[in-house]
């Protein structure tokens, strides 16, 4: 599978991330020194210190690593940790379900959502813990 | 002793909190830290022109070292203004020590003040949101421990009875210590039952959010002995302290079930020359009730995983089988945004034996444990009195 992003404009790390979620990609870096995934983006790998950061394109799949309800007096909204299959983890939130009822271990997809005018990644169930969602 | 070792070198002959609770109107954190710098002095019989090192971190002041010094009237020749949150004045601790035993100072002032709770009762802090997190909405701290403990019930089957009994056996402490906040009974079942903030967290797992400030004096152990046998109080000697921090935002932290506190504590417990089953008394940073979970586990005191039930049914309320957070902790007694400086105060009055009806017997070392950030910096101090010398 290709997913190397070739057209980074930026040298700056953060504009090509917020780049990729403008166009409905989520993107990380490959460290070519240690071959970790990075997120958040920066300029040295966090493992190995090496500068050789390439961008991918993430296949945007995952698993909830943990999982919060937060209520206050506007409601109730989830916020969770992600853990994506090329191995780096980010905080998001599940959306399509009850803030309440999303589980440890419950697969996720990516989609972008939009949050006060910007792009952000957020995720969905594709399938429970337990096995596929109907 | 092992060479280079800060073991027993410096100790705490001097601690105080000022006001706490709710402080009169007008107050401010640099006050609060008058107040406690002024009686610390005197419980170390000190004059304020002898304090030549000032420690201190707020979540008020960007340069709060300087506003202090200048508040206080002193003119430090070494200051130290390490802000990592909550576990600064464990830190400043171990700080103090060094800079003692290396001549940089010699009577050092380790301060702390803060009006949260006049302030509006919401945590000041002065950190902004971090870019990657932010937009999720999390509520900060709180939903970070929220993420901690939901993963630690899922890894290993810890309970929210669990975690309630650790709310509950720090109200049984409070109700022993005169200057604790909530004072009244509480049950498991008042704790399940309460305001759910932050699943599987309610109102009842997290913090107090109080006024209040603390210090400490920190000399070399030929000057606290002086101080002694002139009358002064008896020194809480350093053996042992370590630093440790692995990460800053949650999301960055490897696994949420093990903390820096593994590799502060060994740190601590190398120096000290003593092992888990050596410690009399535990103060730990509980600014939510999965934090002694897992810093008694990563702190060696039970095994990874079993927190949970080394905390339940009472087993560090009074009478159970560790003194865990005699003062009430956070949870109970104060908590006005940065708790660390709180759990030496307490370390240091139980190897005083001042606690009064709290007073664990016999307590020869205790242990201070802090924490900043979100889970981020964990930093552990030992002490003991002259006897573990
Ligand atoms: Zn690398």
């Amino acid at each position: 599978m290709n997913d190397r992003v070739s057209d980074v404009a930026s040298a700056a790390p953060g504009p090509v991330y917020r780049a990729g979620l403008a166009v409905g990609e989520l993107r990380y870096q490959r460290c070519g020194g240690c071959a970790a995934a990075v997120h958040p983006p920066r300029v040295l790998c966090p493992e190995c210190g090496s500068q050789e950061l390439d961008w991918r394109r993430s296949a945007g799949l995952g698993e909830v690593y943990s999982t919060t309800a937060v209520r206050g007096r506007s409601g109730v909204h989830n916020v969770a940790l992600i853990d994506l299959d090329e191995g780096f983890r980010m905080m998001s939130r599940v959306e399509g379900t009850e803030p309440d009822e999303v589980r440890i271990g419950d697969r996720v997809g990516f989609l972008t959502a939009d949050q006060d005018g910007e792009p952000i990644a957020v995720f969905q169930r594709t399938e429970t813990k337990g096995g596929p969602t109907a | 002793m092992t060479s280079g070792s800060l073991r027993g070198r410096a100790a705490v002959v001097g601690v105080a909190e000022s006001d706490l609770g709710e402080v009169a109107e007008g107050l401010t954190p640099l006050d609060l830290c008058g107040q406690a710098a002024a009686r610390a002095l005197a419980d170390a019989g000190l004059r304020k022109s002898e304090v030549d090192g000032l420690f201190t971190a707020s979540s008020y002041y960007a340069l709060a070292a300087m506003d202090t010094a200048e508040y206080l009237g002193i003119r430090p020749r070494h200051i130290d203004g390490t802000n990592i949150g909550g576990s600064s004045f464990v830190s400043h601790l171990l700080h103090a020590a060094a800079a003692v035993e290396e001549g940089l100072c010699s009577v050092a002032l380790i301060v702390y003040g803060s009006t949260q709770r006049s302030d509006g009762g919401r945590l000041v802090s002065p950190s902004k949101p971090d870019p990657y997190e932010g937009p999720y909405r999390p509520r900060y701290p709180v939903s970070m421990y929220a993420l901690a403990a939901a993963r630690h019930i899922h890894q290993y089957g810890t309970t929210r009875e669990q975690l309630a009994d650790v709310a509950v056996a720090a109200r049984q402490w409070a109700r022993l210590n005169p200057a604790a906040f909530e004072r009244e009974p509480l049950t498991r079942e008042e704790v399940l039952g309460s305001r759910m903030i932050s699943d599987p967290l309610t109102v009842r797992d997290c913090c107090l959010v109080t006024d209040g400030g603390g210090a400490l004096v920190v000399v070399s152990a030929e000057r606290a002995r002086e101080l002694e046998r002139n009358g002064g109080p008896k020194p809480a000697y350093l053996l042992g302290a370590g630093e440790a921090t692995w990460h800053r935002n949650i999301s960055r932290m490897p696994d949420l079930t093990v903390t820096a506190a593994r590799d502060s504590g060994r740190r601590a417990f190398e120096m000290a020359g003593l092992r888990p089953s050596d410690v009399d008394v535990v103060e730990l940073y509980d600014a939510f009730t999965i934090n002694p979970v897992l810093f008694l586990e990563d702190l060696g005191f039970c095994a990874k995983g079993e927190g949970g039930s080394f905390v339940a049914d009472g087993a560090i309320a009074p009478g159970g089988r560790l003194p865990v957070n005699t003062n009430g902790g956070g949870l109970s007694y104060c908590h006005p945004g940065m708790y660390g400086v709180f759990t030496v105060i307490e370390a240091v009055r139980q190897l005083r034996g001042t606690c009064g009806e709290r007073q664990v017997a016999d307590a020869e070392v205790a242990l201070a444990h802090g924490n900043g950030g979100t889970l981020s910096s964990q930093v552990t101090a030992i002490l003991g009195t002259g006897e573990t010398l």
